[in-house]
């Protein structure tokens, strides 16, 4: 189900009105029956794989905990009669036992991911490799329909599981408030990656109607709305047209897939956003913001600061630092230290780290030699960034005007530039023909497409550029004035009435600029498909 | 526990030489070191203490200030 159907919409509504209308303690249950629908509508058979996920998840962080404390119990018990070096013997092979239930649950989890999402892409390179040696590959390719949001919500439990295991919280004793956790249905579609510290209290507290609160999320979703069906709607015709036929649209026309392909995604991906937290906001639960203004970002590694937060600190804290300091990476560093010099030991782990976690979050977002090779190429552009800070500084140390307002612009361009080329390789099939269409923008100067007329035959017309400049222009507006905190809660806070027509002045956009009309079907999120 | 503050102090000078680490307590918080100073970091104090700081030690608390460090390591050299 889309957040831009009518269902969905009618439903939200209808769930909105519920919510607020039936007591306190029964509101968390009315959302988990409303995740439930939701997830079901997309297919019953996906309901199973949620499902494992979150008997699994409840199960062994019962078990995980009841360990810790029993070997608690038993540390106190005995803590006259052992010595220090027991009681450490003892708590390790504790840690021990309760680490190979949590790892149990990691590979039952991401075993299933692994199956489900990287089945079919293990199996084909393999057939390759059996190919180079002239053997026919004959080993069978499985074709799994990949459950909605599973990247997302595999990852949100799993965090939590760790977590249990760090013994950070203890775990949730009711498997349905758990199974809320795991299915809030507004983050299923393409996130945001929530905590459980962060997002359960909230949805368990069945907070009541507050008049600032649902104003300000009606408008949070009507701002979702408009950037998804008025901007990343409106041009997707032609990034599609731009995409699908790479021998007649190379050169300028690649430069502009390019460009178009980001405002897209960034207009879908955070007007998605938009909409669940704007939907947390109205029933009361905070969900984690999920971007930060990324294109005013002055480099990759702050983009990635500010672009799907959530991710970035999921895999810097479930992955990077457990890879980082982990023995074998100490015993590496401490290897290359006294084989290779100081320097070298004191930074390997870390480049072998962003390496390894790069690599993973290209195939995060697909099981395609495209999304790897995005990924690693992001990690070469972080490392070579870090290589030259001290170059950076030296730089703006004795150029003053680098420390301006317009070389901060230039930058941010700059940034906003290299994503989008990085970001080619969502569009084209495979990794030669990307590299090709990246060339022709150099290659290929077909300028005079910008003024023949040309930009009219890409399936948009006047009104449609008139609306995605405009759109644009109050895109980078708005970002502009949310530097200072949140637009729409200084327009409250400074009148009522003004709200209210902001409120409609929002809805009216939408109704009047989204891109329907006769053969519209709103496309999914981008992301939802990662 | 003087000696470990004054070794982390070092370390941490070395990683960013403009820092007054002596007395700044935001270290985490006010994105001071950012998460390859931190397993650099990592990394040099457990070649330097012959300690083990598991993953879940890396949080903001430990890591804020030289006396959050010491305090870290102390610990991690008693267990």
């Amino acid at each position: 189900m889309l957040f831009t159907d009518s269902l969905f919409i009618f439903g939200l509504i209808l769930l909105f009105f519920v919510y607020f209308l039936i007591p306190q303690k029964y509101r968390w249950m009315l959302l988990l029956a409303a995740s439930i629908a939701f997830y079901a509508y997309s297919g019953w058979t996906n309901l199973l794989y949620i499902g494992a996920t979150a008997v699994t998840t409840f199960f062994v962080t019962k078990r995980i905990e009841k360990m810790a404390a029993a070997a608690k119990d038993a540390v106190s018990a005995h803590k006259s009669e052992w010595s220090r070096d027991e009681k450490k013997t003892f708590k390790e092979a504790e840690k021990k036992k309760r680490r190979r239930w949590l790892i149990l649950l990691l590979v039952f989890n991401f075993g299933m991911l692994a199956v489900i999402k990287y089945g079919a892409f293990t199996m084909n390179n393999l057939n390759g490799i059996i190919g180079w040696f002239g053997e026919r590959g004959t080993l069978p390719v499985p074709n799994f329909l990949l459950p909605m949001g599973i990247s997302f919500y595999l990852f949100q439990t799993m965090g939590y599981a760790i977590d249990v295991y760090r013994e950070k919280y203890p775990c949730e004793k009711n498997f349905a408030r758990l199974a809320l956790f795991v299915s809030f249905f507004p983050q299923l579609i393409q996130g945001p990656i929530s905590r459980y510290d962060d997002l359960a209290k909230g949805l368990y507290a069945g907070n009541g109607f507050d008049a600032e609160r649902v104003q300000l999320g009606v408008q949070r979703i009507l701002w979702g709305y408009f950037k998804k069906v008025a901007l990343a709607d409106r041009i997707l015709p032609a990034v599609t047209l731009l995409i699908s036929d790479p021998e007649q649209y190379q050169g300028m026309y690649a430069l502009l897939g390019m460009l178009y392909y980001t405002l897209q995604l960034y207009a879908d991906f955070t007007g998605g956003i938009d909409i669940t937290i704007g939907i947390g906001q109205v029933l009361g639960i905070p969900v984690t913001e999920n971007f930060q203004r990324p294109f005013f970002s002055k480099n990759i590694t702050e983009y990635w600061r500010r672009w799907h937060i959530t991710l970035g600190t999921w895999f810097k804290d479930y992955l990077f630092y457990p890879v980082s300091v982990a023995q074998p990476m100490l015993k590496l560093s401490k290897w290359s230290r006294e084989k290779l010099g100081k320097n070298i030991g004191k930074y390997l782990p870390v480049y072998v780290s962003t390496i390894a976690v790069w690599f993973v979050t290209g195939l995060w977002h697909g099981a395609a030699w495209n999304f790897i090779v995005w990924g690693l190429l992001n990690a070469v552009i972080i490392l070579i960034s870090e290589r030259c800070t001290p170059l950076y500084n030296k730089f703006h140390k004795k150029c003053a005007w680098s420390n301006s307002r317009p070389y901060d612009g230039f930058m941010a361009i700059r940034t906003t530039l290299m994503m989008g080329c990085l970001r080619m390789f969502d569009c084209y099939r495979d990794v030669p023909l990307t590299f090709k269409m990246f060339g022709t923008m150099f290659t290929k100067w077909n300028v005079q497409i910008f003024a023949d007329g040309s930009l009219m035959k890409l399936k948009l017309t006047g009104a449609d550029y008139g609306v995605l400049i405009a759109g644009t222009l109050i895109l980078f507006t708005a970002s502009m004035l949310g530097r200072k905190g949140s637009v729409r809660k200084r327009v409250w806070e400074r009148s009522r009435v003004l709200s209210c027509c902001l409120t409609v002045v929002l809805l009216l956009t939408v109704l009047i600029f989204g891109a329907y009309g006769i053969g519209y079907d709103s496309s999914q999120f981008i992301y939802n498909q990662f | 526990m003087d000696e470990i503050r004054e070794t982390i102090i070092g370390i941490l000078q070395d990683l960013h030489e403009d820092v007054d680490f002596e007395n700044e307590t935001r270290l985490i918080d006010g994105k001071i070191l950012d998460s390859f100073d931190i397993v650099t970091l990592i990394s040099e104090l457990s070649n330097e203490f012959d300690v083990t700081i598991p993953a879940d030690k890396i949080v903001p608390e430990n890591f804020n200030s030289a006396d959050a460090l010491a305090n870290m390591i102390a610990e991690l050299e008693d267990e």
